[in-house]
């Protein structure tokens, strides 16, 4: 079995943003970038399928600037066999030029399986999955939080609301992984100096422009501390009220 | 993320894995088990199996193939959060393995560092005696040569993993008679069943069957200590210990000046975790003096605060550097021993200066368990004691600066 997943190179969940002076874009210096966690699943759930395999490759593959070379050398270090970089000086925030990239490369793979991240931590586009699965006419589903693959069938689980939804596919296929999919293994040590030896190619694309531009971008307004109405059934009533005037949600 | 000169990419991913596992797998368990005096067996299986205990040492004898600053980083990125966790490797790899990895035969090597290396076993040292401390010299355990093995009786204490480790290396005295005292001494290989067979080989760790155990070495009494609570500190005890001859680890009279070599690395390792331990008292610091509100504001926001935790920082930044250019200078085969001995000296006594002001800066808070910083401060006192107390590396570093002169009396 031969799977790509694509990972992404994003700010650390606690790292504390800060704008950068153009009002576009973050201001990365100083800032820890991972492996998005999303995509840590991905990973997980690729380097597991190979092993119960016994056979196949894993082919990580990242859409980013050459600073996402240390990011794939992450899942390499994590056991996957290889590496592609899609250089692209500014990957942006649009998700379609950056899936018509992906899928023009992940197209001439052969791969069969496709995995990705539900979403990626900085933008929250949720989109670029999806998008892939349908500029290859794929099969695709988004957000499992199970997977089972057996004689070139897959079935994958999703959580929708008030219950569990259970697809059944054909490979290839392109799924997005979804918390909950599996616990994503730490590297061991030995695995950074075997990283370095795997290949990890390098190719250079360009984005086409897109139809989405930045035009600012704000930090969320600081969340007000909560308040104690009381305690009891005595509070009932002050909380229905400060539900209905205040909060506005009833 | 530091950019400092000693450091490469390797390094850094290093740190990120060790600093993730602590994080996830360290902290949530940290407390209990140094109320507990609980030893962390499943953390150690998983730290085995990450490599963490043999990061120096090649791959064809069960390490991780990395180098001795990759070992330091995982010492340091431990003792942020844990000092237990951090002595249970830095004393498994520089006190218990790197003895076999230095003076050990191939044989010794082969027989020994694989199930040390991948965590399978821990290991330890011991030389430590009742009157031998300071005076590492003065051991009393003695060795007679009885036909194919050598008879070994005597007492070692503090001896770190005593209890739960299997594989030591000890040193006794071979020749009572030697003119210089030093040079009769001789060090060996001794092993023993773990203290927790039964939780070991439930968990799959800590326990080798089929490794043949030395008649007459036992675990004596476990301390019951300050800090480093959930590290295994006992009396290892030699009584008629039959050690083969194989089991001799480098030449005769020579174990002397071979612990002094590899105490002086276990001292860059207790540098580390002594380093790793001021920063985590600062980040602790970082977050509280954020949260606490006094007189209506945050106390981060009075100068009296910046003052301390400036101060705190800086000698932070002085540690961190005496022990990375220690462990380089001992990575390039350079002479360290003085600067390994500066390294510890100070780094133990900055973590013991950043704990107590980051009690200080916790109040009453800081006094209780309910706060890290209460077990830091006490994790804190014995790097200035163990592998050589303060007063020891001051000696070492005096003795580099003056040479012979130490010694004159003047008479
Ligand atoms: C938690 C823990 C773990 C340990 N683990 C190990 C281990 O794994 N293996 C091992 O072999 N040992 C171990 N030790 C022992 C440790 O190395 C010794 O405790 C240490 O070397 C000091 O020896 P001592 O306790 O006998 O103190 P002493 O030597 O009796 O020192 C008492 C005081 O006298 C001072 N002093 C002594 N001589 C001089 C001098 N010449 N000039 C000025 N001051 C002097 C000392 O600095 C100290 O302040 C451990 C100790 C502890 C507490």
């Amino acid at each position: 079995m031969k799977i790509a997943v694509c990972i992404k190179r994003v700010p650390d969940s606690e790292a504390r943003i800060k704008i950068g002076s153009d009002g576009k874009e973050i201001d990365g210096s100083g800032v820890k970038f991972v492996l998005n966690p999303y995509d840590e699943y991905a990973v997980e759930e690729a380097l597991k399928l190979k092993g119960a395999a016994g056979a196949g490759e894993v082919v990580a593959v990242s859409l980013g600037t050459d600073a996402a070379q240390e990011t794939i050398r992450t899942a390499l270090a994590m056991g996957a066999d290889r590496g592609i970089l899609l250089k692209a000086d500014n990957a942006g925030v649009d998700p379609l030029p950056a899936a018509r990239v992906l899928a023009a490369e992940l197209g001439e793979g052969g791969y069969d399986l496709i995995l990705l991240g539900k979403l990626a931590i900085d933008d929250y586009s949720q989109a670029v999955g999806t998008m892939v699965a349908e500029l290859l006419n794929l099969p695709c589903v988004s957000a499992i939080t199970h997977l089972d693959i057996t004689d070139g069938k897959g079935k994958a689980e999703r959580e929708i609301e008030g219950g569990v939804e259970v697809v059944e596919f054909e490979l290839p296929a392109v799924l997005t992984a979804e918390k909950g999919l599996n616990e994503p293994r730490y590297p061991a040590l030995r695995g950074i100096m075997l990283a370095k030896k795997k290949p990890l190619e390098v190719k250079d694309v360009t984005l086409d422009p897109g139809g989405l531009e930045v035009l600012k971008l704000a930090l969320p307004a600081e969340r007000k501390a909560g308040r104690i109405v009381g305690e009891g059934p005595e509070a009932v009533p002050a909380l229905l009220d400060a539900l209905r005037n205040e909060a506005k949600v009833l | 993320m530091y950019d400092i000169p000693y450091l490469t990419e390797e390094h850094h991913q290093v740190r990120e894995i060790v600093r993730d596992f602590a994080e996830r797998e360290v902290r949530p368990i940290a407390r209990d088990h140094d109320l507990e005096a609980k030893f962390p067996w499943e953390n150690v299986k998983k730290m085995g199996e990450l490599g963490f205990m043999g990061a120096p040492w090649p791959a064809r004898l069960g390490g991780a193939e990395m180098d001795y600053l990759s070992y330091i980083i995982v010492v340091e990125e431990l003792a942020k959060v844990d000092a237990s966790h951090a002595i249970t490797v830095s004393a498994h790899t520089t006190l218990g393995t790197s003895p076999i990895m230095e003076f050990g035969s191939e044989e010794q090597q082969k027989r020994y560092v694989p199930l040390l290396a991948s965590g399978q076993v821990l290991g330890g040292f011991g030389l430590t005696e009742a009157d031998a401390g300071s005076d590492a010299g003065g051991t009393k355990t003695v060795a007679v040569e009885k036909g194919d093995h050598y008879v070994i009786n005597g007492a070692k204490i503090f001896i770190t993993h005593a209890g739960v480790g299997e594989i030591f290396v000890i040193t006794a005295r071979t020749d009572p008679k030697a003119k210089q005292r030093n040079r009769g001494i001789t060090s060996f290989i001794v092993t023993k069943d773990t203290v927790d067979l039964e939780a070991c080989q439930q968990l799959g760790v800590g326990h080798v069957p089929d490794l043949p155990k030395t008649p007459g070495v036992r675990a004596g009494k476990k301390e019951d200590k300050l800090g480093w609570r959930a590290s295994d500190t006992r009396e290892l005890i030699l009584e008629d210990a039959e050690v083969p001859k194989e089991n001799r680890l480098g030449e005769l009279g020579k174990g002397f000046v071979n612990f002094l070599k590899t105490l002086d690395d276990g001292r860059i390792g207790v540098g580390a975790l002594s380093l790793g331990l001021a920063e985590g008292a600062l980040n602790e610091c970082l977050s509280y003096t954020a949260e606490r509100k006094q007189f209506g504001r945050y106390i981060a926001s009075f100068q009296g605060v910046h003052f301390a935790l400036a101060d705190i920082a800086t000698e932070i930044e002085a540690a961190r550097h005496l022990v990375y250019y220690a462990a380089w200078l001992r990575q390039h085969d350079k002479p360290y021993k003085t600067e390994a001995a500066m390294a510890k000296l100070f780094a133990s006594e900055v973590a013991m200066r950043a704990t107590t002001k980051a009690v200080q800066l916790h109040g009453g808070y800081g006094y209780t368990t309910d706060y890290p910083v209460e077990r830091m401060i006490r994790d804190a006192k014995v790097g200035e004691i163990g592998e050589g107390t303060s007063e020891i590396q001051r000696i070492v570093i005096a003795r580099a600066l003056l040479g012979d002169l130490v010694n004159v009396t003047g008479d």
